[in-house]
Order: structure tokens, then C-alpha cells, then sequence
């Protein structure tokens, strides 16, 4: 399998401080990954640079064979590229239907988005029941639904994940990792950055581990639930 | 009861032009975290557009339509020249950038035209007046009303129909996402600035067919009141400017209208005390904007 996403001597700084000290990883098509890490580690970092939220200080960032290492943001969903951010972020003085729209904003394509809106109301029914709610009165764990509808809802080829189960009950936490593989299931190759890394391990078929804005151990979900390295990660010694 | 009512038709004309105005500078501020002070010259140009239009004979409905798309042009070039290369700056840099833009503008204005009033010819009918029951009303004030109220439902309509206004909104409350989803933040923002201008334009013909001129100063204190309407109504919010500008329309109209001789002098201290007051008791306004309240990333 080729490389859908590939990453390379990637540095992201926020002012003076070096969040993310030069990285190199790939993402196949049709794996889920795994992007594991304490607090600080420049997961998020490493996310939000990926679609130009925040700038790529250096290196290159090649998706399905183009460089994207400096696009604008809007560019990318058209692309095929995606994220649903940390905290979900769903426009809350929006109705859910007006939210997955905004998802499909930059498709031009009315079939796909026509076919995109089946695919989010069927896999999340209880989106369709609240189509004209405001988001914001949504529970937790819809709004976490309405996030990732949103995101697929431009039909990506790559949807990256930024903690999808933070803060949800943990019933509704094993209903996002069903998600996820459900989702890899209909094609869509996912990154996922998580601190239930029991879960996020179990799903995924590999996985990096960051530590101090660096990756500090790659390998196959398996290798990395019994590495070291992942404990000394998170107790903070690496 | 008749002076009442006569004073509520005043205070609804003058307040739907504070409305409208306050609006422009709450599509921005939603958007951009800009308080565009030159909105005032946007209103400026429009009349100007309006009073040479006057000088050439031209219907006064092909006048008004070029004055207000004179304002919308003006909006979209002043965001794309000035505000553009700012856009990432700080809000104060923005803000003094837009001082500079209404000095430069109200020093070509006094250079190129004229530093005095100059007279706009307005149609007859225009300072006519009809007679309802015990009320005489100016049709001025009649067409101030009715273009309000035209202005809000095409606004209203816009925002919750047009997938446009719907992308605006979803900018207003997190532009980083709205960028994610494929929103075009330069599309979005120029659309907020012509927008602005749209209403800028309206409010400056309502506001020129009161008084029958224009200056070059002429957009300063109405843009100071829609200010003051837009913090007073809930700043960045839409229907928070709407009801802070016809408060304050109807307070400025009342005080004029009910105040003792003597204080009369007062009446402008004495609007921004009861502005203040209602501060007061809400810090965020009257309709406070609900993006606010999250964290802008």
C-alpha cells in the first residue's frame, strides 16, 4: 500500500516554543493510526498544522502525491483531507442540519454531498431526529456525532481525529471506537490522536508515540502496547 | 397621547438608522473582531454619490441605487486594500488602521469636494408629510421605517437561508473550523465588508434625506451612535445591534421630546447615563453575543 500521507522533518512552533521538533511519519491508505502521547507531547500540534490551522514551521507534508505543507485550510476538505478538532467544536448557534452543511461547504459535487447527507443520517439517526436543534443543546456525545458527521460530510479520504473520546461517558466512548473502525470499514482512512490509548491501541493498526514534540517509537498496535518506551511516555520519563 | 405617538414614529425612524448601522459594524466585528471606524465614510461616499447624482438630474431611485452601491464598492476595496495585509494583526492594530482610513477619507473629501455642506437635491415628495388620524408624519420618516424593516428581513433571510449567510454565521461563532469545513476566509470576509457597505449605503440615503446634505464629517456621529448602540445591544451580536440602536433612537428621541427646557442641554450626558445604566445590570449587553462567551481560537 502506498502512502496517502506522508510527513517529513516536520516542525511546528507556537512564538518561541518548538512544539514539534522535526517528525517524520506516514498514513496508508485504509489503516488507522494511532498518534499517542502525554499532554505536550505535539499530537494536537502535529494535527491542526497538518490542515494550516497553525503554520508548519519546516518540512513537507505530501497527500496523495501533492505537497501540502503550506496550503490554506480551505483548501484541504475538498482535497480529501479533514479534521474533527479537539473539543468538537460544533457551531453551537447552529441547527445540526445547518452544521453538516457547513461540512460540505467546499464539495462541489451535489451528488456526493447528497450522498454524503444519507451516509451521516444513517449512520447517526438521532442527528436526523435533531436536524433543527440548535447544536449547542446537543448532549456530549451527539455533539461528538454531529462533529465527525460534519467532517464526513466532505467525503474525506483521510478524517483525522483529535481526542474524539475526551470527556464522554464511557458507554458512548466504545460507541466512537466502533466508529472509527466502522468507518475504516467504508474506506475512510482514519489518524487518530487519543489519551485512552488501551482503546485507540486496540483499534488501530499502528501507531506513533510522541514524547517531548518528537516521535520516540513507531511500530504495529501490538509492538506498542507492550513497549516501554509507552509507559515511560506517559509517566514522563521519556 | 398624539405628541407620544408622533414621538414613537420619530424614535423608530432615527433608531432603524442607528439599527442599521449598529448591524454593519456588529457583520464585521462578528466576523473579523474589527471595529471599523471609517463605516462613517462608507455613509460619506454614499451621500456624496447621492448629491452629484442630484447635480446630474438623475431619477432619485437609479440616485439611490448607485449611492448605495457606491458604499458596497467602497466596503469591498477598503477591506481588500487596508484591512487585508492587517488581518492577522491585533485588534488594536486593526482598529487604528480603520482611524487612519476615515482620516485620509474625510481629508480627500475636504480637499477634492469641498470642507463645507454641501446641498443634496431630494425629490418633493420626500418632505411631504401624511396625515394619519391625529398624526402628521414626514414620508422621510415613513420610508426611514420602511427601508428598516426591509433591511432587517433581507438580512434575516440571508443569514438563515443563503448557504452564504450560513457560512457567515458558522465564521462569526469559530473561524479556524469554518476554514476547516472548505469556507473560503477571504470570501467570508469580504462578503461581511459588502454587507457592511449594503447597510452603510441604506443608512446614509435615510440619514441625507433627513437634513438635505452632506459634509465631510458627515459619517462620524452616526457611526459614534451606532458604536455606542452595538455595546449597548451586546457587541458581535446581530440582534443585539438591532435593539441597541433602536433604544437608543428612542432614548435620544424621548429626552428631546420630554425633557424639561432647562435640562435640555443635558439631553446627550443625560442618553449616555441611561446607556450606562443599562450596562450595568447587563455587563454584555442586551442580546449578548454567544461566540463571545466561547474561547476565540
Amino acid at each position: 500500500m502506498s502512502a496517502l500521507l506522508s510527513v517529513q522533518s516536520f516542525h511546528v512552533h507556537y512564538g518561541a516554543v518548538e512544539a514539534v521538533r522535526g517528525i517524520d511519519f506516514e498514513i496508508r491508505e485504509g489503516e488507522i493510526i494511532a498518534l499517542l502521547g502525554a499532554n505536550g507531547a505535539g499530537k494536537s500540534s502535529t494535527l491542526n498544522a497538518l490542515v494550516g490551522l497553525i503554520p508548519v514551521a519546516a518540512g513537507t507534508v505530501m497527500f496523495d502525491g501533492s505537497d501540502i505543507t503550506h496550503n490554506a485550510p480551505e483548501t484541504l476538505a475538498p482535497a480529501g483531507l479533514t479534521l474533527s478538532p479537539e473539543g468538537r467544536r460544533v457551531f453551537g448557534t447552529l441547527s445540526v442540519a445547518e452544521n453538516l452543511l457547513m461540512g460540505a461547504y467546499g464539495i462541489r459535487d451535489k451528488q456526493a454531498v447528497a450522498a454524503a447527507w444519507d451516509r451521516v443520517y444513517t449512520l447517526f439517526p438521532i442527528l436526523y431526529e435533531r436536524r433543527d436543534q440548535f447544536a449547542g443543546t446537543l448532549s456530549g456525545g451527539q455533539q461528538q456525532m454531529l462533529a465527525v458527521g460534519r467532517a464526513l460530510m466532505s467525503n474525506p479520504r483521510l478524517l483525522l481525529l483529535d481526542e474524539p473520546s475526551l470527556g464522554l461517558a464511557p458507554k458512548i466512548v466504545e460507541q466512537v471506537f466502533e466508529l472509527i473502525t466502522l468507518l475504516r470499514d467504508q474506506g475512510v482512512t482514519l489518524a487518530v490522536v487519543e489519551q485512552n490509548v488501551a482503546m485507540a491501541l486496540e483499534v488501530a493498526d499502528r501507531g506513533y508515540l510522541m514524547s517531548g514534540g518528537r516521535i520516540v517509537a513507531a511500530g504495529s498496535a501490538a509492538e506498542l502496547a507492550q513497549s516501554d518506551s509507552l509507559q515511560s511516555a506517559y509517566l514522563g520519563a521519556g | 397621547m398624539d405628541l407620544i405617538l408622533q414621538q414613537t414614529v420619530n424614535a423608530f425612524a432615527l433608531g432603524g438608522t442607528y439599527a442599521l448601522l449598529a448591524l454593519g459594524l456588529a457583520v464585521v466585528f462578528s466576523i473579523m473582531g474589527l471595529i471599523n471606524f471609517a463605516h462613517g465614510e462608507l455613509m460619506t461616499i454614499a451621500g456624496y454619490v447621492l448629491m452629484y447624482c442630484g447635480l446630474a438630474g438623475f431619477p432619485f431611485v437609479l440616485s439611490v441605487a448607485l449611492a448605495v452601491s457606491a458604499a458596497v464598492a467602497a466596503a469591498v476595496l477598503m477591506e481588500r486594500i487596508a484591512f487585508r495585509p492587517v488581518r492577522n494583526a491585533s485588534g488594536a492594530t486593526m482598529l487604528v488602521t480603520s482611524f487612519a482610513i476615515a482620516m485620509i477619507l474625510q481629508v480627500l473629501f475636504q480637499n477634492l469636494i469641498s470642507a463645507r455642506s454641501q446641498a443634496v437635491v431630494l425629490p418633493q415628495f420626500l418632505s411631504d408629510s401624511v396625515q394619519f388620524g391625529g398624526l402628521i408624519i414626514g414620508v422621510n420618516k415613513i420610508a426611514a421605517i420602511a427601508a428598516t424593516v426591509i433591511m432587517l428581513v433581507f438580512l434575516d433571510r440571508f443569514m438563515k437561508h443563503q448557504k452564504t449567510g450560513i457560512a457567515m454565521r458558522a465564521s462569526a461563532e469559530d473561524f479556524a473550523v469554518a476554514r476547516l469545513m472548505g469556507i473560503r476566509a477571504n470570501t467570508v470576509i469580504a462578503g461581511a465588508f459588502a454587507l457592511s457597505g449594503l447597510l452603510a449605503g441604506v443608512a446614509a440615503v435615510l440619514w441625507v434625506s433627513q437634513r438635505a446634505s452632506v459634509d465631510p464629517l458627515m459619517g462620524f456621529t452616526p457611526v459614534l451612535k451606532a458604536f455606542i448602540a452595538a455595546i449597548l445591544g451586546g457587541l458581535g451580536s446581530l440582534r443585539g445591534a438591532v435593539a441597541g440602536g433602536f433604544l437608543l433612537g428612542f432614548i435620544e428621541i424621548y429626552l428631546a421630546a420630554f425633557l424639561p427646557q432647562e435640562l435640555q442641554e443635558f439631553r446627550d450626558p443625560i442618553g449616555l447615563c441611561i446607556v450606562v445604566a443599562v450596562l450595568l445590570f447587563r455587563p454584555n449587553g442586551l442580546i449578548p453575543s454567544l461566540a463571545l462567551k466561547a474561547e476565540k481560537v
